[in-house]
């Protein structure tokens, strides 16, 4: 059987009365590319948070990477790799000071740390610059090194959190070729964005609208069910007819 | 409303903006589009009077941005960048704070406002700093009008929202321009430069010729094409290394590529050269994107 890093099933979050996420399915392959879509308020951080070990669900199933995000919360997080637009890196560490402290909390040794650290500048040209503050990088450069600092403990499985945000399309469309990198060794990308164009690089995208996944398969089938030619219009046709209030 | 004549700025050695001269006719819609660190932040904050040129001269609703500041900061609403409103004030108090500022109401002003308003009456109580995204920015938006501008400046005012808000948020744009307000705009979305009455590309501090979209794809020199086929990461990879591209990025579900002085014969057998595969190639028209693509 091919191998799941996400197996998801009847999995649900309730806040008192409101359920941010409804009874969701899904499963997530090796070297998968998941484009996890919706609208501000969709449910999808709630959800995210649930699969990253942060947050417990009220009911449902789910394994990532193989661990029980009831139970193994911790194994979940020692696993997986995080990277989101607002927040990745410490601006006011160096670029090797950086790698230092992920290196660290993911539990690497100072020997591992040390080649991953050489591997790292070598592979992203960063040489000259392990010493400069991360602030001072051009805006490519730190997504780079974040989306790789991400990987450091060679995780089966990275959440991208709006990765590419307010970014030029040269560098998010370098940033993808980043991912499909990644993906071609195996690592499954989980990722959201807002950008439309982006929806269509994944293998298969799931999207979710008041808390419950609507649609989910390859770009090309959804544009096929729904007669459409864009992922763009298959997302206003599902998002539009949403009930809850992005609150 | 708006023009500058040669604005420069440094910052150290960073020269973040570059002689930049435009205009901005009444009731018109003004993109800026542009990465991170183009400058456009520098430009709005010269124009709403909170920084001083190096150089150059600029006027907004006809008052000079240096010895008339005061009646530009009465004339215009600004929405920064980063959410500025008071995160521990209601929706409610954010808006009468703004309305207080300008000695004005909201109910003086609420016509103006009312459409966006009533989105976020039901959470009137609510602490601006527990709004979603796009709720917060729609507030924020009504912070800047309820004093009854007559320039309104939108620095990358949908960053982050998802895309029906940001659909929501423009046809707002619209209304407003409709309505007479003259509105300069920034963004890192291609999609909605469409939106924009005229737009001009920011790089590295220069600003490039302002035109409508249509004026803007026109003046694309290069050739494009689109390559669609069944294994596109492979296919990506390929054609970035033939010897003519000089660009070549993944568009949705196919492949952009530009070249000057190639024919479509040549691509036909340079990819079955390289065993793609079927490869679907035809020449194509630039999008606002390929033209952003051509200047980097």
């Amino acid at each position: 059987m091919e191998e799941k890093v996400i197996q998801v099933e009847h999995l649900t979050k309730m806040f008192g009365h409101f359920k941010a996420v409804s009874d969701i399915s899904f499963e997530v392959g090796k070297g998968e590319i998941f484009g996890f879509l919706g609208a501000n308020g969709a449910g999808k951080t709630t959800a995210m948070r649930m699969l990253s070990g942060l947050s417990h669900p009220t009911s449902g199933k789910a394994k990532v990477v193989g661990y029980d995000v009831y139970t193994e919360t911790e194994k979940i997080k020692q696993n997986i790799g995080y990277m989101s637009q607002k927040f990745s890196l410490y601006d006011d560490l160096t670029v090797s000071e950086n790698i230092k402290v992920f290196g660290t909390i993911y539990g690497l040794s100072k020997k591992e740390i040390k080649v991953k650290g050489a591997e790292l500048s070598h592979v992203l040209h960063m040489e000259s610059s392990m010493h400069k503050r991360v602030q001072s990088l051009p805006l490519g450069w730190k997504q780079k090194l974040a989306f790789s600092v991400a990987m450091l403990h060679n995780p089966k499985l990275v959440f991208l959190d709006e990765p590419t945000g307010g970014v030029d399309p040269i560098t998010r469309r370098q940033f993808w070729e980043m991912i499909y990198e990644a993906s071609d060794k195996g690592i499954s990308i989980f990722v959201t964005t807002h950008y439309m164009d982006e929806a269509e690089y994944c293998s298969r995208v799931s999207i979710m609208v008041d808390g419950e996944i609507k649609a989910l398969d390859s770009p090309v089938a959804l544009k096929k069910k729904y007669k459409v030619e864009t992922m763009d219009d298959v997302f206003h046709a599902l998002a539009r007819g949403a009930k809850r209030g992005e609150v | 409303m708006i023009k500058t004549t040669h604005i420069s700025k440094c910052y150290g050695d960073v020269k973040a903006l570059d002689e930049v001269t435009f205009d901005v006719v009444k009731g018109e819609i003004f993109g800026l589009i542009g990465p991170d660190g183009a400058g456009k932040t520098s430009l709005f904050r010269i124009l709403t009077t909170l920084m001083l040129p190096d150089e150059g001269q600029a006027e907004v609703g006809g008052y000079d941005v240096v010895r008339d500041y005061r009646k530009i900061r009465r004339s215009i609403g600004y929405m920064p960048g980063h959410f500025s409103l008071y995160q521990d004030l209601t929706v409610e108090e954010n808006l009468n704070f703004f309305a207080s500022l300008f000695h004005t109401t909201v109910a003086e002003n609420y016509a103006l406002v009312k459409d966006i308003y009533v989105q976020l009456e039901p959470f009137k109580k609510r602490k601006a700093g527990k709004l979603s995204g796009g709720m917060k920015q729609k507030l924020a938006l009504c912070c800047a009008l309820i004093h009854k501008p007559d320039v309104l400046f939108l620095d990358e005012p949908t960053t982050g929202v998802d895309p029906v808000s940001r659909k929501e948020f423009w046809q707002m744009l619209r209304n407003l321009s409709d309505g007479g307000l003259t509105i300069l705009v920034s963004t890192p979305y291609m999609d909605e430069a469409a939106q924009c009455d005229r737009i001009a590309m920011m790089k590295e501090g220069h600003l490039m010729p302002a035109g409508t979209v249509e004026e803007q794809r026109h003046a694309y020199t290069n050739q494009l094409w689109s390559v669609k086929g069944i294994k596109m990461s492979a296919i990506l990879k390929i054609f970035k290394t033939f010897e003519g591209a000089l660009s070549c990025y993944a568009f949705g579900n196919e492949l952009h590529l530009a070249t000057q002085g190639v024919e479509k014969s040549e691509l036909e057998t340079f990819a079955r050269s390289m065993h793609l595969g079927e490869v679907k190639i035809s020449a194509i028209k630039p999008s606002i994107e390929d033209c952003f693509i051509a200047l980097t």
